[in-house]
C-alpha cells in the first residue's frame, strides 16, 4: 500500500506540498517520527530556507540517521534536494551525503538576477520512470540561490546562465530542484510518477 | 488580484481557478486596505486558495511580523509581499528573510516622480492616508535587497490603472540597481505593453490586474502574442 510521508522539516512549503499530493489523490502524513518514516512506502523531504537551518532542524529532530537509512523511494525538493548531497556551500554545511558532490551558489551570466525565480525549461540527460510523460522543454517553477552541479545522477538539467541539476536520481534517492507542488501539470506528473515508483 | 471592496471567498476561488486554467504564471493577492486600516489580511481564504492552485502565489497586505508571515506561509502561500510595514520597520525585511529565506520575501514599492526623482509612497491603499515618504526609490530598492528581499515589485503609481503602458523609464532605472528579480506593475493595457516592458526594461515579470479582471485581454491571447514576439514564456 502506498503511504507517503512528508518529513516535517519546518520549511514553509510543507502545506503547499501536502495540498499538491491531495490533488493527485495521494494519502500522506507530515511527520518527524522516525518510525512512521521508516514504515512509509515513499518519503518526501521538502525544504525552504537556508541549508544549514534545515540540517539543524533535521538533527534536532533526530532524523539524520533515519533519512540516511531509508531504503524506500526518497524525494528531496528544492533545498530538500540540496540536503541529499555531501555538503553545501550555503553556510558551508555537511549534508546527508546520499548523493556525491557539493551544492554551490547559482552562477549565472553577469546580469541575471539571484535568486533564480521563475518558470524555466527542463533539458533531459537520461530517461527514467520519474520522467514518465514529462518532456524536454517542459516548464517548471524554480526558486533558489544554490544548486547542484550536473553529474551522473542528473536526469534533467536546467540552464540559467549556466547548467545545473533540475531532477536527479541515484538508486532510491530522488531530487527535484524546482517546486513540483507549484509547477502546474508537469509538477503534478512528477509527483504522480514518484508515487508509482 | 486587487480587491478594494469586500470580495467573498467564493469569488476569490473562482478567479484563482480561472487564472490557473488560463495559464497565469503566478498570482498575487493584494488586500490593499489592510495596512492603512491597521489590520492584517483575513487568512481564511489563503488555505482554500492554496488547495486549488498549482502555480505559485503571493499574499500581500498587512503582514507586519514574522508571526504574520508564518501564518500565511503555513496556510500554503509561496511568498509574502510587504510594502507599507517594511517602510515603517525596514528591519522586518531582514527578519523575514532570515527566517524564511529571501525567496519568500517580496518587497512591493509604490513609486512616482517628485521634483525630478522617483520617490516612495506609503499607505497607497487609502487615498486619505497615502503619503510621500521622501525616500528615493533607488535608495529603497538598494536597502531592501541588502536586507534580504528576494524580489521587488515596482508599482509605478502614475501609470497604475490608466492602461497606457508600463513606466519603462522608471523600471529601466530601477533595473540597473536591482540584482534580484524585478516585477513591473502599473499600466498594462495591451499586449504591446508587455512586449515593451520585457524588451526595454528587462524585467523578470509583468504584473497586471484590471486588464485581466475585465476580460479585455485573455492570458492565452497575451501569451501567444509574447511568443510571436520571441519573448520566452511558459505556454
Amino acid at each position: 500500500m502506498t503511504q507517503l510521508a512528508i518529513i516535517d522539516s519546518g520549511g514553509a512549503n510543507i502545506a503547499s506540498l501536502r495540498f499538491a499530493l491531495e490533488r493527485i489523490g495521494a494519502d500522506c502524513v507530515v511527520t518527524k517520527d522516525s518510525k512512521v518514516l521508516r514504515e512509509s512506502s515513499h518519503v518526501l523531504l521538502p525544504g525552504v530556507g537556508a541549508a544549514a537551518d534545515c540540517m539543524a532542524r533535521l538533527r534536532d529532530a533526530g532524523l539524520i540517521d533515519t533519512i540516511r537509512g531509508l531504503r524506500q523511494p526518497l524525494l528531496g525538493i528544492c533545498v530538500g534536494m540540496q540536503l541529499l548531497y555531501e555538503s553545501s556551500e550555503e553556510g558551508d554545511v555537511v549534508c546527508l551525503g546520499l548523493l556525491p558532490g557539493r551544492v554551490q551558489r547559482v552562477q549565472p551570466d553577469a546580469g541575471l538576477p539571484i535568486p533564480h525565480m521563475g518558470w524555466n525549461q527542463l533539458e533531459f540527460e537520461q530517461s527514467a520512470p520519474l520522467l514518465h510523460d514529462i518532456h524536454p522543454g517542459d516548464y517548471v517553477y524554480f526558486v533558489h540561490s544554490y544548486c547542484a552541479p550536473v553529474s551522473e545522477a542528473t536526469l534533467a538539467r536546467c540552464t540559467y546562465g549556466s547548467s545545473f541539476s533540475a531532477i536527479v536520481q541515484r538508486g532510491n534517492v530522488y531530487g527535484a530542484q524546482f517546486h513540483p507542488e507549484r509547477s502546474a501539470s508537469v509538477g503534478s506528473q512528477l509527483l504522480r510518477n514518484f508515487m508509482r515508483i | 488580484m486587487r480587491f478594494r471592496d469586500h470580495v467573498v471567498v467564493g469569488d476569490i476561488l473562482e478567479l484563482a481557478q480561472r487564472y490557473r486554467d488560463e495559464g497565469a504564471d503566478e498570482l498575487v493577492f493584494y488586500d490593499i486596505t489592510a495596512s492603512p486600516e491597521g489590520r492584517s489580511v483575513d487568512r481564511s481564504w489563503v488555505r482554500r486558495v492554496a488547495r486549488v492552485l498549482d502555480i505559485p502565489f503571493c499574499v500581500a497586505g498587512g503582514i507586519r511580523s514574522v508571526a504574520d508571515a508564518e501564518e500565511v506561509l503555513g496556510e500554503g502561500a509561496e511568498k509574502i509581499s510587504i510594502n507599507s510595514p517594511a517602510l515603517a520597520d525596514p528591519d522586518l525585511i531582514t527578519r523575514l528573510s532570515t527566517r524564511f529565506g529571501a525567496q519568500c520575501v517580496v518587497v512591493g514599492i509604490d513609486s512616482q516622480t517628485v521634483d525630478g526623482t522617483y520617490q516612495v509612497y506609503q499607505y497607497t491603499g487609502d487615498p486619505n492616508r497615502s503619503r510621500n515618504t521622501a525616500r528615493r526609490t533607488i535608495d529603497w530598492v538598494r536597502e531592501a535587497q541588502e536586507r534580504g528581499a528576494g524580489e521587488i515589485v515596482l508599482n509605478c503609481m502614475a501609470s497604475d490603472g490608466v492602461r497606457r503602458g508600463y513606466d519603462i523609464a522608471q523600471l529601466a532605472a530601477v533595473r540597473r540597481e536591482c540584482t534580484v528579480p524585478l516585477i513591473a506593475s502599473g499600466g498594462a493595457g495591451a499586449p504591446e505593453h508587455f512586449v515593451e516592458v520585457f524588451r526595454s526594461a528587462n524585467v523578470d515579470g509583468a504584473l497586471a490586474a484590471s486588464v485581466f479582471h475585465s476580460g479585455s485581454l485573455p492570458i492565452p491571447t497575451l501569451k501567444s502574442f509574447l511568443r510571436e514576439a520571441s519573448i520566452e514564456i511558459r505556454p
